[in-house]
């Protein structure tokens, strides 16, 4: 394989190696080495490409970026940082593809192209947490009779795990929801519901339609929508994302809506870039740009509407950015507007707001101990606003922060919300 | 030169002085991490530490001294001359983690740092208790203490404020033999043998390795107000420079844009600078603010009266942020010309300023580079960058003539191969040209008697017989 035709060197030559991407890197931060660093790990890229270092070389410092692409923001020479790391990713992913094929190998393959695009099979896992959760197995778990099953990061997650709505609940959804009055119609949108957004966070989806019928949007849920492609795109696996992002981009397009409205962060993220999954196909590119075009953030959209926000909540109340939200869809100032909107409350920001909270899709899942040294930072930063709320606009993010609460013994005093979660308690949708 | 290489042995005693293993970086991808600066070239280093403490320093450096091994001082790599770079191999001491000690003293106004706290960081420090730390090299916010003492880095404020080696006090310096010394003290006024602290300042770690330093903090000026002159001929900009230089204002600030600059900063994002303009002043003025007030426009006034097209001051804050993004852009907005781009900082006395103009618009066309002129005019520390693409082994060719031809533009005009970045590996080859043959062989006698074994940071400032510039290997 002629390395250097796919590793993104183009890319890397446009880094000129100042370092002002540094202080924003969270694992440049806790690992404390260049080899983690956006500075480092763009001239491993470059170096692999020239062929000074293998593919197995560039494996971990690939593997144990967060793809925060904070540094991306910080870099003032406009290095495509998102764009190294996933076509890199890409070539791994090929590499590794060919080489091995091991069990665990398996099973990433099956999840990725079984299971998440597959809203039926979400349903199904859905349902068996529900049964988990409901029937006193997950109790008896807690008890420490079961622990020894599961490993210790899924052991942590699984503690931190929402209560999901019950499989009839969550079959019964409509799939249209009208503003209250007819007359105040602001805008028809179109839900993104997400995969394991609209599996195990039904009940924050559910809300947010609520919210944007509310706001005056006829918002419609379209059946043939699909996960978005975000974890399979930051794993390299760039044909499966394609192959998502066009039975989207087809779902999308059969109806005639002002936007697509979406709740996550990192899906968001993704769905911002959908035409650039498609630069060297003109025709789908197009159709994706239709697609960017109208694609928002549920907070974008809500900050423009009047929302009957009556019920003060009288707390202190930190926002933990979504990274994806912040450094590539560049939303940043709406959910911060919506938060102060509301009756009653103290927002305290706390300090490097920006910094990713380690959960970064499934890193935390992965790279479990590097992503609770991350997660130990920020928890530091949290405690300094004496928060009693923790308010974030991604499902990961959510996870992670109530594991970072958790760890910190924090659960008696903080708890921690989506975005929609809080403007649905002032609206009273609760 | 015989270096031992670093082997299981040297390792193993390396491990005896450092306690914690994760501070000891030997893996390929580790070492390539440690093999580059902002600047030019990659060098492999054999072993990279991680201190935290000055007596890990001092214990590796004491090793490396018995056993003459290559050890190279480094901050965050943001070197513009090649300051870091293990072009011997041998021990990188990266020493960004000793960045635990920021203690400022509001009643001596000074701060005692470790040498790995961020510039910034200071400044921040300093403004909490009403002061200033004046050095501002634009890479403030990612670069040392450490290097900026060792690079005797500027900023835009060095018109008025000086440069790095202006407010330092005291040093604790690890010795090349691997002593703790300390240098210089709390006190402004201290003139009790040789001044070892000015000299070690600006050496770029090669007499040693700054530990700890003691900075001289200043009050903060109460006001500021700034402005933009536009000018249709660069030679009147350089009058105007010198008419408010010997007005009796002497400005925070004063810096320079050309026309490509401002042509490549509109491009970037559009601010609605003038691309037919030749060139663009920026002035700031601080102090009381009614004097501020006046200075401003008195510094206007004379910008007209010498024939700027246009003035315009700034009457808000956030007009006056404005006015020096446009300044802040010019360096992402030229490497989207071209990726590869080579900083030079040759520094004039400031009536030579439209001269060095001159010669550098010649420059540009005889080498047909994408030469581009901004920097801190008020000084003479001009900014001649070129962008090329170092895929292009012809242009870089042409490159090295250039930027070979701007130095001795510099030298000639009574000028300084360095205003702020330093000699490093890039310029040595250039030292006799500025130094003469004794000046540079009295340095080279310094060295030789605080290093004899020539271990610490090698290969920096003097050149090796024969060296040339090379942009094109490596
Ligand atoms: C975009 C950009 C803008 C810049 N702007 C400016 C500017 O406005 N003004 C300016 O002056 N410079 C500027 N620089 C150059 C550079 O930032 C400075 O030279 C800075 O001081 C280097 O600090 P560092 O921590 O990165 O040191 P490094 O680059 O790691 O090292 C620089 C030198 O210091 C030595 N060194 C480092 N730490 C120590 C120590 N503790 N003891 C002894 N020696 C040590 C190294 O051996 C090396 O010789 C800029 C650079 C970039 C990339
Ligand atoms: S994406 Fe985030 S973790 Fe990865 S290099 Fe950039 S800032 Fe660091
Ligand atoms: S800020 Fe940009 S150009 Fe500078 S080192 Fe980081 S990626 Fe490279």
């Amino acid at each position: 394989m002629n390395k250097r035709k796919t590793l993104p060197y183009d890319e890397t030559v446009q880094c000129v190696q100042c370092g002002y991407c540094l202080p924003a890197c969270p694992t440049y931060l806790t690992m404390k080495r260049e080899t983690h660093s956006p500075r480092g790990r763009i001239n491993l890229v470059q170096m692999a490409a020239e062929g000074h270092l293998s593919l197995d070389e560039l494996e971990e410092p690939l593997d144990l970026c967060l793809g925060c692409r904070a540094c991306e923001t910080a870099c003032p020479s406009g290095v495509q940082y998102g764009k190294i790391l996933e076509d890199a990713r890409g070539v791994l992913a090929e590499y590794k593809g060919n080489r091995t094929s091991t069990p665990l190998r398996w099973i990433e393959d099956k999840m990725f192209q079984n299971i998440f695009p597959s809203p039926k099979k979400l349903q199904l896992l859905t349902d068996v947490i529900w049964l988990y959760q409901a029937s006193g197995v997950q109790a008896m778990v807690h008890k420490g009779k079961l622990n020894h099953v599961l490993s210790d990061n899924l052991r942590a997650f699984e503690a931190v795990l929402p209560k999901v709505s019950s499989p009839l609940k969550r079959r019964k959804r409509p799939r249209l929801f009208k503003p209250p009055i007819a007359n105040t119609l602001q805008w028809k949108v179109a839900f993104f519901t997400g995969c394991i957004m609209d599996a195990i966070f039904e009940k924050i989806n559910r809300l947010s339609m609520e919210l944007l019928a509310l706001a005056g949007c006829e918002v419609h849920v379209i059946g043939e929508q699909t996960c978005c492609g975000a974890l399979h795109a930051h794993a390299g696996r760039l044909d499966d994302a394609k192959i998502l992002a066009k039975r989207n981009i087809e779902a999308f397009e059969r109806l005639d809506v002002d936007f697509i409205v979406n709740n996550a962060g990192g899906c968001g993220g993704m769905l911002v870039e959908y035409d650039h999954l498609f630069h060297d196909d003109p025709q789908w590119e197009e159709r994706a740009k239709a697609f960017v075009a109208k694609t928002r953030d549920i907070s974008q959209v809500l900050a423009q509407c009047e929302l009957p926000l009556t019920k003060p909540v009288n707390e202190i109340i930190t926002y933990q950015r979504s990274c994806h939200m912040t450094n590539v869809q560049k939303v940043t100032t709406e959910p911060l507007d919506l938060i102060k909107r509301i009756p009653g409350v103290t927002f305290r920001e706390m300090a490097n707001p920006d910094m990713c909270c380690g959960s970064a899709g499934i890193y935390n899942v992965l790279n479990y101990k590097e992503s609770m040294e991350i997660l130990d930072v920020k928890m530091e930063t949290v405690k300094e606003t004496t928060a009693t709320t923790i308010v974030t606009t991604n499902p990961g993010c959510l996870l992670q922060m109530k594991l970072g609460v958790q760890r910190e013994g924090l659960s008696e005093r903080v708890r921690v919300v989506h975005l929609a979660e809080l403007l649905a308690e002032s609206a009273e949708l609760l | 030169m015989a270096y031992r290489k670093v082997d299981e042995e040297i390792l193993q005693q390396v491990r005896g002085i450092i306690s914690d293993d994760k501070r000891i970086l030997t893996e390929k991808q580790d070492l390539i991490g440690y093999s580059y600066d902002a600047s030019f070239g990659v060098f492999l280093p054999e072993l990279v530490i991680q201190p935290t403490t000055a007596q890990e320093v001092a214990a590796v450096v004491k090793l490396a001294y018995e056993e003459t091994i290559p050890v190279y001082p480094r901050g965050q790599s943001t070197s513009l001359s090649g300051g870091p770079l293990p072009v011997e191999g041998g021990i990188v001491l990266d020493l960004s983690h000793m960045n635990k000690k920021l203690e400022v003293v509001p009643d001596d106004l000074i701060a005692i740092v470790s040498p790995g706290v961020l510039t910034a960081d200071i400044h921040a420090a300093a403004e909490q208790a009403g002061l200033i730390y004046p050095p501002d090299p634009s890479s403030s916010h990612v670069s040392t203490i450490g290097g900026n003492l060792a690079e005797n880095s500027g900023g835009p404020r060095g018109l008025k404020y000086g440069v790095t080696k202006d407010y330092v006090l005291g040093l604790e310096v690890v010795t090349p033999q691997g002593e703790i010394i300390r240098t210089g003290g709390r006190t402004v006024k201290n003139v009790t043998g040789y001044d070892l602290t000015k000299l070690i300042v600006g050496s770029e770690g090669t007499l040693g390795i700054i530990t700890e330093a003691i900075l001289r903090l200043i009050p903060k000026p109460q006001a500021t107000a700034a402005l933009m002159a536009i000018f249709d001929d660069i030679v009147t900009s350089g009058e105007a420079i010198s008419k408010v230089l010997t007005s009796g204002i002497l400005p925070a600030k004063m810096e320079i844009m050309d026309q490509t600059c401002i042509r490549a900063v509109e491009s970037y994002q559009p601010s609605g600078l003038p691309v037919d303009a030749e060139a663009i002043i920026l002035i700031e003025v601080d102090g009381h603010a009614r004097a501020v007030e006046e200075e401003i426009r008195e510094a206007a006034k004379l910008c007209e009266a010498v024939g700027a097209r246009s003035v315009k001051i700034a009457t808000s804050e956030s007009e006056r942020a404005n006015l020096w993004k446009a300044r802040k852009m010019v360096s992402p907005a030229i490497t989207r010309v071209k990726p590869t781009k080579i900083s030079e900082d040759a520094t004039v006395p400031r009536s030579q300023i439209p001269a060095m103009f001159a010669r550098l618009k010649k420059i540009r066309e005889k080498y047909n580079v994408n030469l581009v002129v901004f920097g801190h005019a008020g000084d003479g520390n001009l900014h001649p960058n070129i962008v090329a693409d170092k895929r292009d082994k012809d242009e870089m060719k042409r490159v090295e003539q250039a930027v070979a031809e701007i130095f001795e533009a510099a030298i000639e005009l009574g000028g300084t191969l360095s205003g702020e970045h330093g000699i490093g590996n890039m310029k040595a080859p250039f030292m006799e040209m500025e130094l003469g043959k004794a000046g540079l062989e009295m340095m080279q006698r310094i060295k030789e008697s605080w290093d004899p074994k020539n271990i610490m940071n090698p290969g920096k400032i003097f050149p090796k017989p024969g060296q040339r510039l090379n942009l094109t290997e490596g």
